[in-house]
This record gives structure tokens, sequence and C-alpha cells, in this order.
């Protein structure tokens, strides 16, 4: 305890801006800084991290890896660049269904992004934050670091953040938000299950796909196993997949419920934020009064627009569900966080998959 | 350790700084600057233990506040000083989120909020004491939900509070376990305070007038918690529930008309005694089963056990609304009893011979008052039709329930 003290106080007679020397300074620019990832205090700069090469780039550091979701999370169209990392010969675990199982000292990093030009999405990129869930002793830590302007590095932010944030369409069309960085609470206000912080990207059924590495196109578990970010997966023939969610190809029913699986049921689970509703939208509920199938609204308020059932089977405009996501309305708008606009594309989906159901 | 404490205080506060002050385990947030940001992050680095005490004034948020720190006590100077507007809010469903433990919230008030007022979640031991929550603009569709919120909770204490406006329940306990709600006042709500799939709840003190309903007691299907039990509503006021139901369609509340005083849907053993109804146009007392179809074979959609006495009636039921006009006052007239069973029970045999001794409502109420049982099973199951009975003496008896709800952060204040 008394060892402590010094490197407090130290901390303390600090500006903001040289804090990040309160761990040791990276021994190599491209390996990750566990120190600071392990440290009982955020670092004020991402950049003390080290997780990137080249971080306006976001070329990450040795040891990093690049990932994708089949379905990814809606959050106002922003672009997201996706990273892990564990520790040196310490894979995570497999497991089926739930996130997998990381070891402490992983991080998962995600950047969000609008290219000025959605029809060139490689040029011009703005990046607005990048959060990390750092693995720790005492549990997952989420932390949100925000861009400076010239994208040389990002600060991070506790109470949240809403920035102005423009882009032009893959239509051409202008488009201009209020972007919400979420405060550390509403980060737990989607990652919590039971009461346990919980990473949602990273499972096996949204992984299962074939990404482009720099080494060419590979299967995400096959390659998280050879690599040794994996142990225990079987081969991707025997793991579960879901489908793109915008995949004209594949069955509309798993494109829908792999939609819900990754937007809601997070919170719309038995043990998430979401449970007093008693609407269960896993990737495996079968329940169907559970998914919402002429299930009535409990606590809806006026976020029932004035309709019967969350699902109206064959009647998508008089489905509360898309009512809700409709909303950009405080009081009415599903997911409560994450967005400021309507998934027009999303939307589009749930609709024709509920015009389909009897 | 007292040293590092110290330090650790210090920390929060240069990190907040320069609008929070620490003073040991009080933090108080100064007017001025950006409150709203400075109440957030001391919400978020406050240490459990913490006393987070806000000034007088009008604030005006963005978005909502969240608490996740357990044993953190947020104090206003008055729930007409202190008042939290979310007029402008742009993100987040409720003006303040609780998630943590053993958290009071006193003296202060939340304004506008377009959805929940302040909702609590998943948490045990959670205190709202002198606290008012209210939509300005009185009754309307666009109002939130509900203004003090608490559900799948556990020690649930709301006193001497003020909720106005809500368009679904100005004080909904959902989902909980052992809850007092006592001396408050709930108005111009659609449903003034609703305890639903709950256990062990008690009720009394309060004022309820001018709702669309006074005090609802509920079980709804398809929810984790069910089977509502152990109730007891005493000693309320209930009076002049003249407010038309401005609930959107589809939520339960919807459904309750205008009117009506105390309503007990679905649940076990709920005792209503010693309460003031006056004024309720569709009746004072309502006993109902679940009336939508439902697909759930665990829920229970009757009232048993209820026992009903020594309350106040005044004038109730010259005026029904919604289910009670079109379905209750065509068979009682008007005006409708001020005590009214709809006698829907569980199979043939009850429906003709009344549900079993244990299981059944009983009414001991002073000489005079009225009292209908629709027996709407029995109508059902008789060729030739059944008429409501009214012989009130035929329901008399009694239940001996449990004593009162004790609570740990009632324990804790006695002690101190």
């Amino acid at each position: 305890m008394r060892a402590l003290l010094p490197i407090i106080l130290y901390l303390l007679v600090l500006p903001f801006g040289a804090s990040s020397v309160a761990v040791a300074a990276p021994p190599s620019a491209t390996t990750v800084n566990e120190a600071a990832l392990l440290a009982a205090r955020p670092a004020r700069k991402l950049s003390t991290y080290n997780l990137f090469r080249d971080g306006k780039a976001q070329v990450p550091s040795d040891g990093v890896h690049p990932y994708d979701l089949a379905t990814p999370l809606f959050t106002d169209y922003a672009h997201k660049y996706r990273f892990m990392y564990v520790p040196e010969g310490q894979p995570a675990a497999y497991t089926e269904r739930e996130s997998f199982e990381f070891p402490v000292g992983s991080v998962l990093v995600k950047t969000f992004a609008y290219p000025a030009d959605f029809r060139e999405p490689d040029k011009d990129i703005r990046l607005v934050e990048t959060r990390l869930l750092i693995h720790q002793e005492k549990g997952w830590q989420a932390w949100a670091y925000v861009w400076n302007e010239d994208m040389t590095d990002a600060d991070l932010k506790v109470a949240g953040k809403t920035l102005p944030v423009s882009w032009i369409d893959e239509t051409g069309e202008a488009r201009a938000i209020q972007y919400v960085v979420p405060n550390r609470n509403q980060c737990k206000g989607c990652h919590v299950i039971g009461h346990t912080f919980s990473p949602i990207g990273p499972k096996a059924r949204n992984l299962n796909f074939s990404y482009e590495y720099d080494s060419g196109a590979e299967n995400q578990l096959a390659y998280w196993s050879a690599h040794g970010l994996l142990t225990g997966a079987p081969a991707p023939e025997e793991a579960p997949s879901v489908p793109r969610y915008d995949d004209p190809a594949a069955d509309l029913n798993a494109r829908a419920r792999a939609y819900l699986d990754v937007n809601c049921a997070h919170c719309h689970r038995a043990e998430g934020p979401g449970s007093t509703s008693g609407l269960f939208l896993t990737w495996w509920e079968t329940g169907k009064t559970a998914w919402g199938y002429k299930k009535r609204p409990v606590a809806a308020g006026r976020g029932s627009g004035g309709l019967m059932y969350d699902i109206e089977p064959g009647k998508a405009d008089q489905s509360i569900l898309v009512y809700r996501l409709n909303s950009t309305d405080p009081g009415v708008m599903m997911p409560e966080v994450g967005r400021t606009t309507v998934h027009e594309e999303g939307l589009a989906l749930l609709k024709d998959w509920i015009n389909g159901l009897e | 350790m007292t040293k590092l404490k110290h330090v650790l205080v210090a920390l929060v506060a240069f990190v907040a700084a320069p609008i929070v002050q620490a003073q040991d385990t009080v933090m108080r947030i100064e007017a001025g600057g950006d409150f709203q940001e400075a109440l957030q992050e001391a919400l978020i680095l406050a240490e459990p233990g913490t006393t987070i005490e806000l000034p007088e004034g009008f604030f005006e948020f963005t978005s909502a506040l969240s608490l996740d720190v357990a044993d953190i006590t947020v104090r206003g100077a008055g729930m007409d000083k202190t008042i939290l507007s979310f007029k402008s809010q742009i993100s987040g469903s409720e003006g303040l989120l609780i998630t943590s433990n053993r958290v009071s919230i006193e003296d202060l008030a939340v304004e506008d909020t377009p959805g929940d007022g302040i909702k609590a979640k998943g948490v045990d031991t959670i205190s709202f004491r002198n606290v008012r929550v209210e939509w300005t603009r009185g009754p309307n569709a666009e109002n939130g939900a509900y203004g003090l919120y608490p559900v799948e909770s556990k020690n649930v204490l709301i006193e001497g509070s003020v909720v106005k406006g809500a368009s679904d329940a100005g004080i909904y306990v959902g989902q909980s376990q052992d809850i007092i709600v006592r001396n408050n006042r709930a108005e111009l709500n659609v449903a003034g305070i609703e305890i639903e799939n709950s256990y062990r709840a008690d009720v009394y003190g309060n004022t309820s007038t001018h709702n669309t309903g006074g005090i609802l007691v509920f079980d709804l299907p398809n929810l984790p918690q069910m089977g509502g039990h152990s109730v007891r509503v005493y000693n309320n006021r209930v009076v002049d529930n003249d407010t038309a139901n401005f609930a959107p369609a589809g939520n339960i509340v919807a459904t309750v008309p205008r009117g009506t005083g105390i309503m007990v849907m679905a649940n076990r053993e709920v005792e209503v005694f010693g309460n003031e109804l006056a004024n309720n146009a569709s009746s004072n007392i309502l006993l109902v089963a679940y009336p939508r179809e439902y697909n759930d074979p665990t829920y229970n959609p009757l009232p048993r056990r209820v026992y009903v006495h020594d309350n106040m009636h005044g004038k109730a039921g010259w005026d029904p609304d919604g289910a009670v006009k079109d379905l209750i006052a065509p068979r009682t007239g008007t005006p409708v009893p001020q005590i009214v069973w709809d006698g829907v029970v569980d199979g043939i045999w009850a429906g003709l011979f009344g549900p079993d001794e244990e299981e059944t409502i009983k009414i001991k109420e002073a000489e005079g008052t009225t009292f209908a049982n629709l027996q709407f099973v029995k109508d059902a199951i008789l060729p030739w039709g059944a008429s409501p009975d009214f012989d009130i003496k035929a329901y008399s008896g009694s239940y001996d329930f449990r004593g009162a709800v004790t609570l740990p952060q009632e324990a804790a204040a006695t002690s101190n």
C-alpha cells in the first residue's frame, strides 16, 4: 500500500496530458503495452497502449489482429474497425453460444469512423472514437477514447460526449448527425449479463466466415485457432454461424433473427438489462411469445405506439418492434442507446420478415 | 488506509475539477459550468459511501443520467428547489437509471423526461425520499410512462414523493420484492400507484387523486417474475380519480376505466383496508381477472384470497367508463356498486358454487356498502345465465395475513 502512494501523488501533480507516464513507457513502438492494459486506472491517451503501429491509418501493432462480424450492431452508419489482442501464448477459450472466454490482459478494440463519402469508403476517413474492452483481474473495463482533429491520438472520455458528424451516403446524399460517445454506464447498459460485464461481438456464430486478411482470405475461427488466439474451437463447419443480415441469398428468417440477436439480444435476454420486458431475442430463442410473436407490451409506455403486439404476424406496420426501430424519440426508440438515426436497411429487413410471418 | 482514502478522494476531485469539490464522503456539484457532465462524471467516479449533493437551481439535461456505484446518496435542496429538467433530452430512455445497490435519491425533482423518470433496475435496497417526478404540461399521451420506476428489485422504499402526469403509472413497482410505498402523492397520472408482479408490498398513507385509476395491484403473464402476492393497500386516500385515460393503447393500463379507485387484477393474498374511497365515477374497488388472451401455462389470471375490509366509501359508480360502462353497468345498473368482483373463477365447480374457502374473496365493510359479484363464469355455464349477486353478507369472513414489511434501509435509519 505504502509503495503506491508516491505513484498516486506523482499522478496528482502532473498535468493531464503527461499522465500517461504513470505506466512505464512502452518497450518498442510496435508491441502492445501490457502494463498499461493492466493498470488500475485507464490511460488518458489511447496511444499509451500502443495498440496501433499507425493509429490514423488503423494499422495494428504486432499481435493485434483485425476481425469482423457477419452481422454487426448498427451505430448510426459508422464504419467499424475491430481488433483483438490476447497475451502471447494465452488463447481465448471457445464457447458455442456466448462470447469467447478471453484471458486477463486481452483487449478488444473497436474504432468508429466515417469516410467523407461512403461511395469511397477508403478515402478521407474521419476517426471518431475508439472503444476498448480490457479484460483485467477485476473484470472487463470499458473505455472510450475520442480522436483529436488531426487524428494523431485520442483522449479518454469518461462522461461521454456528443459531436457533430457528417458524411455523404451511398446514394450521394449529405447526412449529418449528433454522434453520441457513450459514458461508462451506458457501456454497461448493453454489456452486462447478470451482473457481469461481458463482450458482445466475438461469438462463434458471428465470426464464422471468411475474412480478407493481409495474408489472404481465411475463415476467422480457423485463423484464430491457427494463430494461437483461440483454443477448443471445432472446425468451422461444425461451429454455429449466422448470415449477413444484408445477404439477399440467405434465408430471410435467419437474417432477421441474426439482426435481432446482435442488435437487441444483449439486453433482451433473461440475463440482460431488458429482461423485465419478457421479450427475448437471442439467436436460439424458440418460445414464440418470448421472441415477440403476438406478445403484448409490458412497460413500453408510449413506446407501444398504440399497437397491441411486439410482432403482429403479417403486419409489420402494426408491430411495436417496427414502430420502435423506426423512431429516434428517446422515449420510444429501440435500441435505447447507440443510434440517433433509423437504420433503414435493417428496418426494411424486419418489415419483410414480419410481413411474411403467418 | 485513511491517508490513502483522502488521496483517492482528492484524485476524484482532481479528475472532475473544477466543478466538483470533495469533502470526505460528500461531493458537492456546484451550479454553473457543464452541470450535466459534472454530475454524470460524479455519478461514475464516486466511491461507495459518497453523498452527492446538488444545489438549488433549474438544470437542463440532453442525455440520461446513470448511476452504477453502490452505497450512494444523491440529495438535492428540496423537490421544488433542485430541478433536473429533461425537456431537451435526445438520448437515453429515462432521466436517471440506477443499477447499483443501496442507493437513496432524495429532495430533488425530475421533470419532463421523454421516457421514464427515475428507473432502478435489478437492485437491492433502493430508496426514493421526497422526490418529485412531473410532466409539467399535465396529462398527455406523449408523456413518459413511469415516474418512479423500480423493477426487478428488492427492498424498495418510496416515501414522501410526488408524481404527476405519467402516461402509465406515477409510481410503478414491477417484478420486485419487499416494498414500502407510503405517504406519497400521485396525481394526474393514468395509474397513480401500481404494484405489478411483485411480492410483499405495503402501500399506505398515500393520496392518489385525479388519476384515471388510483391504486392498481396487477399480475401479468409472460414475465420473468409472476405470481404477484402478499400486497396490503391501507389507509390511503383514493379520491376524485377523474382524468380520462391517456395511456397509449397496447399497454395494460390503457384498459383502466376513468374513475377507478383501487383495482386488483390477478394476484393472491391482497388486503385492502382502512382506505378513504370517494368520487370515483366507475367504482371504488374492482377485483378482476386478467382480461386478455395469453399464452403462458404457468400464469394464474385470477384474484385469489383477497380481503377487503373497513374502508370508508363515498360516492362511486355514477358515471362509469370503459369496461365498467360496457360490461359491468349493463348488469348492475348505475350507479355501479362501490365494490365489484367479476366472479371469474377456475372451473365449473367454482363457477357454480364459488371458489374454495381458502381461495375466495372476503369482504367486511360498513353497513350499506354496495357490492356485486358479476358471476361471469356461472353466467357462461348456465344455459339460462346468472345475474349478479349483490348480497355482500354472503362474502363475509376474514383472512389473517402477514405483518408489516420491514426493510434494511429503515433498520439502518433507526439505529443511527
